[in-house]
């Protein structure tokens, strides 16, 4: 087959978003166990984007009542406000952004009767503006400090 | 709901922060190294329901030195760790044989029932007492403690609650020695808690 002049201008335009393309890499995909009348859990993870394109985590799609980002923020007096980030999450070129407690999390709520179990998994799809649907499974593992062998300290990741 | 404001609370609790500052700040003058506020008006008189349905009030819930604190049980960010932050000061203490105990009172009363908060209490430490009430009885408890606790308007089911994360170290005659911020370490907290015990031995 020749290759014409427009083939290759539709192979570069093929191939040009994918330069530009944010470059996505998810891990610590992780969720902590939860009472077994629990009514709601946090995920959390790590994006870090390698990309040089700024990307934004929109939504985060799951099997349970209701699944949003959220956020907590504390003010100089230590009040918690919890909120609902309907924006998404912004993933930057060349950073990484962590979701952790007391900060950026997935918030599954209406759990009820369902309720996270060390070793089990949940399934998950994140959103992205432009990297777009991402499919990822939380590990459900035991929340550090919860018991004698949790002595070490904080453990914020 | 009924959005539950107390402007007076957080002006005391800000207060208490002057003071923590002012305290850390001239060293010596407190041998725990943290908040000591004597004669606080912090704590007091409260009825709140127990995990096993009855109605309980200081007196049966404080009979030690006790580790305070208000959240409320959907909250799967902050409350559990500040919650497993307690717990952990606790068996810290415990493997140096200090008993102490542990409570948590939910400011989420429509949603929080007895089992929901006892669920949730067992799961970080199997001795820890966790409190819920009627909106009243919570209100009054927590306006016995100056925390402040608003729920956002939104769904009935999914609605958020905003709320203090300072804990409490009561004692049973003498009432509040100190609170710690969110920040503390278990470490930390269960050397200041330690001390405190140490100094009213």
């Amino acid at each position: 087959m020749k290759t014409t002049p427009s083939t290759l201008a539709v192979l570069c335009a093929l191939a040009a978003p994918a330069w530009a393309d944010p470059i996505l890499q998810i891990e610590q995909v992780k969720a902590f166990e939860t009472a077994p009348t629990a009514m709601a859990g946090g995920g959390f993870m790590e994006i870090t984007n390698s990309g040089d394109t700024d990307d934004r985590l929109i939504d985060v799609l799951a099997d349970y009542p209701r699944v949003e980002l959220h956020t907590t923020e504390f003010d100089s007096e230590g009040v918690a406000r919890m909120m609902h980030l309907e924006d998404g999450i912004d993933i930057p070129a060349g950073e990484t952004v962590t979701l952790a407690p007391g900060s950026f999390h997935v918030m599954f709520m209406g759990l009820r009767g369902t309720p996270f179990n060390e070793g089990d998994q949940v399934s998950a799809t994140l959103i992205f503006e432009k990297s777009g649907e991402v499919p990822i499974t939380f590990d459900i593992v035991k929340r550090p400090m919860t018991g004698h062998e949790g002595t070490e300290g904080h453990d914020h990741h | 709901m009924k959005p539950v404001i107390f402007g007076v609370t957080t002006l005391a609790v800000a207060a208490g922060l002057g003071l923590y500052v002012w305290q850390t700040q001239s060293a010596g003058a407190n041998p725990c190294g943290d908040t000591a506020v004597a004669g606080s008006a912090i704590g007091g008189p409260f009825e709140l329901i127990s995990e096993t349905g009855e109605t309980v009030t200081e007196a049966d819930v404080i009979t030690k030195p006790t580790l305070v604190y208000f959240g409320y049980t959907f909250c799967p960010d902050v409350c559990p760790l500040d919650t497993a932050r307690n717990a952990a000061a606790a068996y810290i203490l415990e493997d140096q044989g200090i008993d102490v105990g542990t409570v948590f009172i939910t400011v989420d009363p429509p949603r929080d029932t007895v089992e929901i908060v006892r669920d949730f209490t067992d799961n970080f430490h199997d001795e820890m007492i966790g409190l819920t009430g009627t909106p009243d009885q919570i209100k009054a408890a927590s306006q016995a403690y100056k925390t402040y606790y608003q729920a956002q308007e939104g769904d009935p089911d999914y609605y958020l609650v905003d709320h203090s994360t300072q804990t409490y170290l009561m004692f049973p005659d003498t009432g509040m020695a100190t609170f710690f911020r969110r920040d503390t370490s278990p470490e930390r907290m269960a050397e200041v808690t330690a001390c405190f015990i140490d100094r009213t031995a």
